[in-house]
């Protein structure tokens, strides 16, 4: 098939039928526009905290809730692509608190400078990332359980390394690249959407993207189409471990300490899988939103600092979020369906 | 000698999986133009022999020849650029997907790096029009469509995808009459075109009788009849298979 193709004016009858099409789909956008539904949800939470605090929406409240948004979403961004695949990871969070760790170790003990320490960094992610793709793929271990394997082992290297204590924003990184790479008011925020706008485009106007779904869609079908299963897992593993490593760096230089506990526990990847989930992505592999899961992640951000706000000890906020999740599912599960059925 | 107009030739082709012999010693054959029949009892080895020559597989010996050269099939994109394309049972279509994206899965237009959406889309209304395929909205997800059209889907992206030789894996399984009609008379189109040899997979001997020129029997993994379907009854090939299955329960396999 040849891709030149001369462009046909359109006719009144087309246009007709377009706008007929335009009007539909707005009719149908809540079922249609899976991301509509979450957005509206955080926006009435946003309302609701507005309304029982004066602070809720203060500039630095909201730049609370940026700070808090950012890492779980860009995180949130690789789980996607990985659930779409159909696999997961739960090493993602380790591979954040390791990323700083890398980076400080390759400046204050090796002597590189910051910008290759920050491509070590980098690359050594993306060599996790590979190494869970291979296991999942060519071993076929189920990648729960691989990511498990991988989650404990990484956890075991960065506690040794670090002997489980905070270091130092190496000096050479302080000033200018700390505040590039988090630490500057919305540098979070802005790092977090530019990672979201690109990746909503990879998912949904790329090869990639497509293979990506079909893939989890439907594996025997997708490899017998020609697509290399084995090499859309194993980069989707690459770039969450990558973004996992992003997220990790810009976290680090924001509170000012390269902790061992930033993603040392399960805290940043729960929150991230959470948010996917909240988002609109299913499990089963074969579709998911990235817009969905940056809302999904400011939902949770919303959540936990409109808590506090209000004066909810933290120990309940567990339940809501816990709920959100069941909910999630439940109505992704009854809107998949309606999608399916109607709609057309 | 070979024939100057044979497409494709498969030579003492054997396949194991583990223990299971899946192919013994197939010698095969298709011409240009052509329309083979595949015929073969359950577990004769006849989708594992249409994976080798669409290169999803690797045969353990023996070749194929494509057009008369010898060929080592990499892998199921080497075999397209080859022009051999399949439709398989399964379909290989993504729910998920829409139509027209199905239709151009693994062979997307794009501009730079991002997807041509839009020429996929009007291609692939026009070549089910030309098919005579009624589907409303090719932006519609696959899994809304019935048996009939997502087979239909699967075999116009493999005859648009310029395919030489076409196979098809029980193109007529699980479609209505009126849905099997379609898909007779698209590939009597093809026939007509002169230029697309055909191997079909199929249980209906009938359909195989009216649609195909040739047809070749697989058994205990190798070909054991071929003759052109102008020579064979119905109850000639009914009775090769049935003769099959008795002798086997005889011997009390």
């Amino acid at each position: 098939m040849t891709g030149t193709l001369p462009r046909q004016k359109e006719t009144p009858a087309q246009r007709d039928r377009r706008l007929l099409t335009l009007l539909r789909t707005g009719g149908t956008v809540l079922v249609r526009w899976r991301e509509a539904s979450v957005l509206i949800v955080a926006i009435a939470m946003a309302i609701y905290f507005r309304a029982s605090s004066d602070v809720f929406l203060t500039y630095a409240n909201l730049r609370n809730i940026a700070q808090a948004t950012a890492p779980a979403a860009i995180v949130a961004v690789g789980i996607v692509l990985l659930l779409v695949s159909g696999e997961i990871d739960l090493s993602v969070g380790v591979v954040a608190a390791l990323a700083p760790f890398l980076v400080h170790y390759a400046v204050d003990l090796w002597g590189v400078p910051v910008i290759p320490a920050f491509l070590i960094a980098f690359a050594v992610a993306a060599f996790i990332g590979f190494c869970n793709g291979f296991v999942v793929t060519k071993f076929k271990v189920p990648s729960l359980v691989a990511t498990l394997g991988s989650y404990y082992l990484l956890l075991g290297v960065l506690l040794t390394t670090s002997h489980a204590y905070p270091a130092e924003i190496p000096a050479a990184a302080q000033g200018k690249i700390q505040t590039i790479f988090g630490a500057g008011d919305w540098s979070s925020l802005i790092w977090c959407l530019g990672v979201v706008v690109v990746y909503h485009i990879v998912l949904t106007r790329t090869r990639w993207g497509l293979h990506t779904i079909s893939v989890g869609g439907n594996l025997i079908g997708a490899t017998e189409a020609g697509i290399r299963a084995n090499r859309i897992k194993i980069g989707n593993f690459m770039m969450a471990a990558m973004l996992a490593a992003l997220a990790g760096l810009l976290e680090a230089f924001r509170i000012n300490s390269i902790d061992p506990n930033i993603g040392g526990g399960t805290a940043l990847v729960f929150t991230a899988i959470s948010a996917a989930v909240i988002g609109g992505t299913a499990l089963a592999g074969g579709s998911g939103t990235v817009i969905g899961a940056l809302l999904g992640a400011l939902i949770l951000a919303e959540l936990q600092n409109g808590f506090n706000l209000i004066g909810i000890s933290a120990n309940p906020f567990n339940i809501i979020l816990g709920s959100a999740i069941l909910l999630s599912m439940i109505a992704n599960q009854y809107l998949s369906r309606l999608r399916r059925t109607g709609g057309g | 000698m070979m024939a100057s107009s044979e497409v494709l030739r498969v030579e003492h082709v054997a396949k194991r999986f583990g223990a299971l012999t899946a192919l013994r010693d197939v010698n095969l054959r298709l011409e240009k133009g052509e329309v083979l029949g595949l015929i073969g009892d359950n577990g004769a080895g006849k989708s594992t022999l249409i994976k080798i020559i669409c290169g999803f597989h690797r045969p353990d010996s023996g070749r194929l020849l494509v057009n008369g050269d010898e060929v080592v099939l990499r892998s199921v994109d080497h075999a397209r650029s080859l022009g051999i394309d399949t439709v398989y049972q399964g379909l290989a279509l993504i729910n998920e997907l829409s139509v027209y994206h199905n239709m151009f899965l693994n062979r997307e237009l794009r501009v730079g790096p991002l997807l041509n959406n839009r020429a996929m889309r009007r291609l692939a209304r026009d070549h089910l029009a030309d098919m005579g395929v009624n589907i409303a909205n090719v932006s519609s997800e696959v899994a809304k469509l019935s048996g009939g059209q997502r087979q239909a889907v699967a075999v116009a992206r493999a005859v648009y995808s310029d395919a030489k030789i076409l196979l098809l894996d029980e193109p007529l399984a699980a479609m209505g009459a009126k849905e099997g009609a379609l898909i007779l008379d698209l590939i009597r189109d093809l026939k007509a075109r002169g230029d697309v040899s055909v191997i079909i997979i199929a249980h209906n001997y009938a359909q195989v009788l009216d649609v195909c020129d040739r047809v070749n029997l697989l058994q205990h993994g190798s070909i054991t009849f071929d003759k052109p379907t102008s020579e064979v009854s119905l109850e000639e090939l009914t009775e090769l298979v049935v003769a099959e299955y008795r002798n086997r329960r005889l011997r009390g396999d």
